[in-house]
């Protein structure tokens, strides 16, 4: 047995092992119990099989519907700001004008500081947000708009402005580590490429355009697909920023925030279930249709 | 370097800074904010200026004299954050080798179940889940929160990239010294891999320390909180905790600053050497 476990032959199972095992009975259990759950009606000690009527009774769920809008608005606007900024904001500090001792310094502690919000847990972030988007004109934001001459704003009761709020809030916690990722990427691409490309008589834009992006698909891709699962699973930002699940007219409310709502404090679980499952088929959609999109899976299949 | 450049340079360099000021300004409103009376930062808001009329030291002294948990909160969660970096960081290098040094059957099948996972909502599971750990008798301990996420699929992903990298002649020469295929990899291949270790050190260590909802539904006892979710419960619309809430929040982002400023250049390295490759 011991001979086997330590052939070249068995080794590889063995190291994918853990894996293998954390995949069977933390993922695919619980996602089959989803399936199935979702086609139930769970009360305390009794479970009846309902068919699609979950589906159906979310399908016409006028809540679900703003959620599920709520969601998707936050994904694209966290996809617009959270990749183009902090990908430009990388190639600038990666720029060949950051040269000497007082400007590599500055670099530097701009890196910094710009990753350090994402060191900060949501809780304390919210919390600090919440009290700076506040309702009072003492409060940071009304204190700046106040500037510009226009009246303190309730943010958080507001739409759209309780959206901006929460724009912001991922906007401060996640550039820095986008633009890490972005960082990361372009220390690999050849320096001889730009080069090259200056020789031809190439302009910055153009460079970036036709080498910079290219050669960074990878990271970009890799970006996006934690983005979209990110964004469309968003749900402590907006718990903390209105300090619990109940906005009004539930305009914080996201498609986990619903589930949470049916499962938790209404202890529906065969419904939420259903919202769960609705859930991973949009995100597997979105993400299996942007990975064919930039071929992620040709390089697999070899 | 030309004037052109030199003004082009001066703006880069103004604009780093005047960005980093913005980004570092709620930490400013809130560091004040703990000089002052809590229940009415709540009602008025954070905002930048130091009151020293009304500035004190009463929430530092609260903090270390009559905080009820929050220290056990504290260390409750810098626990368990070790224990999930270790534990995440050993067993998902060792999958990760398996992936990057070996041809196996089903590789690619498997490879695609961790892409796949990367792309789960874990939100999705965390009610089946949750009554799974039900079943098991593991709620409201520290091992249903940690054992789910030690097989990391992100951390694997991005290890196996890390090690496709790595020459095959170094796992040949160890083959050829005798060394057996688990002896290669904690003698030979873990030591190559000290730069990526740093940068997934403190993205794992971050998610760990600031984990809220999965804990949320996990803990039940306030004696084994950790410190998200016991701030959490401060929050109260009547509470008369808000002192707590705000230099208690203040005082949580130290130690993972602290552990960032430390390695802070291997981490930034191990970004750059584990970079996703195509």
């Amino acid at each position: 047995m011991k001979k086997f476990l330590y052939s070249k032959k068995a080794a590889p199972y063995v190291f994918i092992l853990p894996f293998v095992l954390t995949f069977a009975i933390f993922w695919l259990v619980p996602l089959v119990k989803s399936g199935m759950m979702s086609m139930e009606k769970i009360l305390p000690g009794q479970v009846e099989f309902i068919g699609i009527s979950n589906y159906k009774r979310l399908f016409n769920d006028r809540v679900f519907k703003v959620a599920m809008g709520n969601s998707i608005k936050y994904m694209i606007w966290t996809l617009v700001l959270l990749i183009p900024i902090p990908l430009i904001l990388a190639v600038m500090i990666n720029s060949k004008l950051v040269v000497g001792n007082v400007a590599g310094k500055i670099a530097s502690f701009f890196k910094s500081s710009l990753f350090i919000p994402a060191l900060t847990s949501v809780v304390v972030a919210g919390t600090i947000f919440r009290l700076i988007f506040g309702e009072m004109d003492t409060a940071l934001m009304n204190q700046f708009i106040g500037l510009f001459g226009m009246g303190p704003i309730k943010w958080l009761k507001g739409s759209n402005t309780g959206f901006a709020a929460l724009l912001s809030l991922a906007c401060w916690r996640w550039f820095g580590v986008n633009m890490m990722y972005f960082l990361a990427g372009l220390q690999s691409i050849p320096e001889d490429y730009y080069e090259a490309a200056s020789m031809d008589g190439a302009t910055g834009w153009q460079k970036f355009i036709k080498i910079t992006v290219p050669q960074l698909k990878p990271t970009i891709v890799y970006v996006l697909t934690i983005s979209v699962y990110g964004g469309l699973s968003m749900f402590t930002e907006s718990y903390m920023l209105w300090q619990g699940n109940n906005s009004p007219q539930n305009i914080g409310l996201t498609i986990v925030g619903y589930l949470y709502r049916q499962g938790i404090e209404k202890n529906d679980m065969g419904y939420a279930s259903a919202v769960g499952v609705v859930l991973l088929v949009v995100v597997l959609f979105i993400n299996l249709l942007q990975l064919m999109l930039t071929g992620m899976f040709k390089k697999e299949e070899k | 370097m030309t004037i052109d450049k030199k003004i082009k340079k001066i703006l880069l360099i103004l604009f780093f800074i005047l960005m980093s000021l913005v980004v570092l300004l709620p930490f400013w409103a809130i560091f004040i904010g703990t000089f002052q009376d809590g229940s009415m930062l709540i009602r008025n808001g954070l905002n930048l200026k130091l009151d020293f009329s009304t500035a004190n030291l009463s929430s530092y002294i609260m903090l270390f004299t009559d905080s009820g948990d929050y220290f056990k909160w504290f260390f409750n969660s810098l626990f368990l954050t070790v224990i999930q970096v270790v534990g995440t960081l050993l067993i998902s290098a060792f999958v990760a080798y398996g992936f990057a040094g070996y041809e196996f059957k089903f590789k690619n099948f498997f490879f695609v179940c961790v892409l796949i996972i990367m792309s789960v909502p874990f939100e999705m599971l965390m009610l089946p889940l949750y009554i799974q750990i039900n079943d098991m008798h593991i709620s409201n301990s520290y091992g249903a929160i940690v054992l789910p996420f030690m097989a990391n699929a992100a951390t694997i992903f991005f290890f196996r990239q890390y090690l496709t990298g790595i020459p095959k002649e170094i796992t040949e020469a160890g083959r050829i010294d005798g060394s057996s295929e688990y002896g290669i990899f904690f003698k030979l291949i873990m030591p190559i891999m000290k730069p990526s270790f740093a940068a997934m050190a403190i993205l794992n260590g971050m998610n760990s320390w600031n984990n809220f909802l999965w804990p949320l539904l996990v803990l039940r006892s306030d004696k084994k909180y950790t410190l998200p979710i016991g701030l959490n419960t401060l929050m109260t619309p009547y509470g008369n905790n808000y002192d707590l809430l705000i230099v208690g929040s203040f005082f949580s982002v130290l130690p993972i600053l602290i552990l960032f400023l430390c390695f802070q250049k291997y981490f930034i390295e191990g970004m750059t050497a584990g970079a996703v490759k195509g």
